[in-house]
């Protein structure tokens, strides 16, 4: 298992967000999180890209546990949210060299023009990134997520305030970038765009994973109905024991 | 492809964390030689602070020879408050914060670099307005001791406030907040920074400017050690 | 944790003996003092408001350090109470001090070490305070608050040490008499008593109040949990 998470429970002061989630993720698969907001889903991201601590439960990434080896799963983790993680006022060319250094990335030239041509921005590598559409900076942005070869992508609703053309866009660098056999985990409030990119789709309400299906397993428009259910059929949250 | 395991190889770590503070520096250098917006801001405050003090105390020459220490590290102390704030900001406001905890290196590389390029927005800030407080007031202010002086009262001025900026921008009162956290902790900085620097202006002799150098060090020391120990606590979740 | 513990009460019951103990001590069984007059009675609050005042501070930094290394949340509360005290004891003390002085040294302020660096560590509560109050998370709030404390405690002696530096190289007269001396006065035994039992008194009243604020902590983060367990 590429990403493994057991009985994990997160804690902000009082209130519970996600309560006993489990949840795991084979090689190369490309799983949709889908759920309402509130439900956690960023949360969860977070907890999975180290930067938020679990407050009980385990969390392994490519074998090595969190939060204790959070060196090690850095190095495997490319991580996409909905705020760019760019610079604004130096290049592209200049914002990928600064996080090549940050990842040690070796023979960094050759592959910065190679991520760049994966995104379809090789022609504004010299231009500054304030410079651009929020479509070509998150195209910008999931380059700069898979510049080091990372085995786990982690992607926080991508496709935030773009438009038809930039999703498709996006959507084209997505497929590409599952072709190459990443290990994907994306949150998505789009349904239909999910249903076009992801084999498995998982749906988290209420802090836990409540229902997982394979694509193969959904008809037609199944995957409305199947999220429709599942968030029907979640159990309510349990009251949780005094902590004081 | 296969997910690699890297090791932590030990003749490699340090050029790694050389390489990425390097990184964290230049990056930040070059962001900001770009819009100039930090650096334009911090100099057109420090002039107009020198040009209020010049009305509010009416300075004549002699008593400018005791007041000009004070002025200019009041200057350098708000001045350093607009970079420290923004120097943080751009990390915060487009999420690239996150960006640098995800990379695989010590977070004190995060600390080192931002510290270190507040250091020269400040020592460059200090690179102006020495020569034209010289000139406006016809004083020497090129001796070396009071370059020392500055640059250890910078040191020590950012050491701290880069810390305080950090947790300062997280707040919902981010602008007001880093002077009042920074100034009360860093006056024993400004009291032997301007003490020290009188005594060179007023050519003292070593032995009584000795002291405030000395606390001047003691200062820098303790709290580059402490901001380095409390940072993780800083930017972990 | 409900009811108020028994020995709470004690400490509640043996804390008024002891106040009002002192206060009999000050006014009765010290001596008026020769040059001072009554005035000087108000050096037994003063000081001990004042070491009440830092004891708080070493508290709180005492409170930031064991937070961040269990980061259980009772450390916080802890740190956020003995602020909030060490707060108020400083500011009477701060006061009293100024009392006392006007008619000794004929000026309401001197800008005297102990004094300057008691008004800084004032302004580094309120900066404690003023931190917290600008942060939503909980855990945030209280990781920054217990590494703002340890700052802060550390800045203090250097703080101390640099203005009594300041004052031995330049001392400056202000008003009549010299601010840089003590106001000492040489403490005949029954003042002595005076003084030591004070400090103990106040020390005892600042338990007493730790110990109330603490619960009333605890007590807040019940209400917390109960209220979110009615929203769900």
């Amino acid at each position: 298992m590429m990403i493994e998470v057991r009985h994990l429970i997160k804690r902000f002061g009082v209130k519970v967000v996600l309560r006993n989630l489990e949840f795991s993720v084979a090689p190369g698969e490309f799983v949709a999180l889908l759920g309402p907001n509130g439900a956690g889903k960023t949360t969860f991201l977070r907890i999975l890209a180290s930067l938020s601590r679990p407050s009980f439960g385990e969390v392994r990434i490519a074998g090595y546990q969190l939060p204790h080896q959070a060196a090690e799963v850095r190095r495997q983790l490319g991580v996409v949210s909905h705020l760019p993680l760019l610079y604004g006022d130096l290049s592209a060319e200049e914002n990928l060299r600064f996080y090549g250094k940050m990842y040690s990335v070796p023979g960094l030239d050759a592959r910065i023009t190679q991520v760049l041509e994966l995104v379809g921005l090789a022609a504004r590598r010299r231009d500054l990134v304030r410079t651009f559409s929020r479509g070509m900076q998150q195209r910008l942005t999931i380059g700069r997520a898979v510049l080091h070869n990372p085995s786990v992508l982690l992607m926080d609703e991508p496709h935030t305030g773009l438009d038809q053309d930039a999703c498709e866009m996006l959507d084209g660098v997505l497929r590409e970038v599952a072709g190459q056999g990443h290990t994907i985990v994306m949150t998505s409030h789009d349904l239909a765009r999910a249903a076009g990119l992801a084999s498995r789709f998982d749906v988290l309400t209420r802090g836990a994973v409540q229902a997982s299906a394979q694509r193969a397993d959904l008809q037609e428009d199944g995957l409305l109905a199947f999220y429709r259910r599942a968030l029907e059929d979640a159990a309510p949250m349990q009251p949780e024991k005094s902590l004081v | 492809m296969s997910a690699t395991t890297h090791t932590v190889n030990e003749p490699r770590a340090l050029p790694r964390y050389l390489s990425a503070l390097w990184a964290v520096i230049w990056k930040d250098l070059a962001a900001e030689w770009r819009s100039r917006e930090m650096l334009s801001a911090m100099l057109v405050f420090a002039l107009l602070v020198i040009l209020i003090f010049n009305f509010a105390l009416e300075l004549d020459a002699l008593a400018r020879q005791t007041v000009t220490s004070g002025v200019l590290w009041v200057t350098f102390a708000f001045a350093g408050t607009l970079g420290l704030n923004r120097s943080m900001a751009v990390e915060k406001d487009r999420g690239c914060l996150d960006g640098l905890l995800l990379a695989p290196v010590d977070r004190s590389v995060i600390y080192f670099g931002k510290a270190l390029s507040n250091l020269v927005f400040m020592l460059a800030v200090a690179a102006i307005v020495l020569p034209v407080y010289s000139i406006l007031y016809n004083t020497n202010l090129f001796r070396p001791g009071l370059l020392l002086v500055v640059l250890l009262g910078s040191v020590g001025y950012v050491a701290v406030g880069t810390l305080l900026a950090s947790m300062a921008i997280q707040a919902r009162t981010r602008d007001i907040l880093l002077p009042i956290l920074l100034f009360p902790v860093v006056i024993p900085l400004l009291v032997a920074a301007v003490k020290a620097s009188t005594g060179f202006l007023q050519a003292l002799p070593i032995e009584d400017i000795r002291p405030w150098l000395n606390l001047l060090v003691v200062y820098d020391v303790i709290f580059i050690a402490a901001a380095f120990m409390v940072f993780d606590f800083v930017v972990e979740e | 944790m409900d009811a108020k513990p028994r020995w709470l009460s004690v400490l509640d019951v043996v804390t008024a003996l002891m106040l009002t103990a002192a206060t009999i001590m000050v006014f009765f069984y010290a001596p008026m003092e020769a040059v001072m007059g009554p005035v000087q009675k108000v050096f037994y609050y003063h000081v001990a408001h004042a070491w009440v005042g830092m004891l708080s501070f070493i508290v709180a930094g005492i409170a930031g350090i064991a937070y961040l290394r269990t980061k259980n949340i009772k450390w916080d509360i802890v740190g956020l109470a003995t602020v909030e005290l060490g707060m108020v004891f400083m500011l009477v003390g701060i006061v009293t001090g100024s009392i006392w002085a006007r008619p000794i040294w004929n000026t309401w302020w001197t800008w005297d070490p102990r004094l300057t660096t008691t008004t800084i560590m004032e302004l580094i509560y309120a900066a404690y305070l003023m931190l917290r109050q600008g942060i939503e998370d909980p855990e945030r709030r209280a990781r920054f608050g217990a590494v703002y404390a340890i700052l802060g405690v550390v800045s203090v002696p250097l703080t101390f040490f640099s203005i009594r530096i300041f004052r031995t190289i330049h001392p400056v007269v202000i008003g009549g008499g010299d601010p840089g001396a003590d106001g000492s006065f040489d403490m005949t035994p029954k003042m002595l008593q005076t003084f030591l039992f004070s400090l103990l008194a106040f020390t005892v009243l600042y338990a007493d109040l730790m110990w109330h604020r603490i619960r009333l902590g605890r007590l807040a983060e019940r209400v917390e949990q109960l209220k979110l367990r009615l929203s769900q």
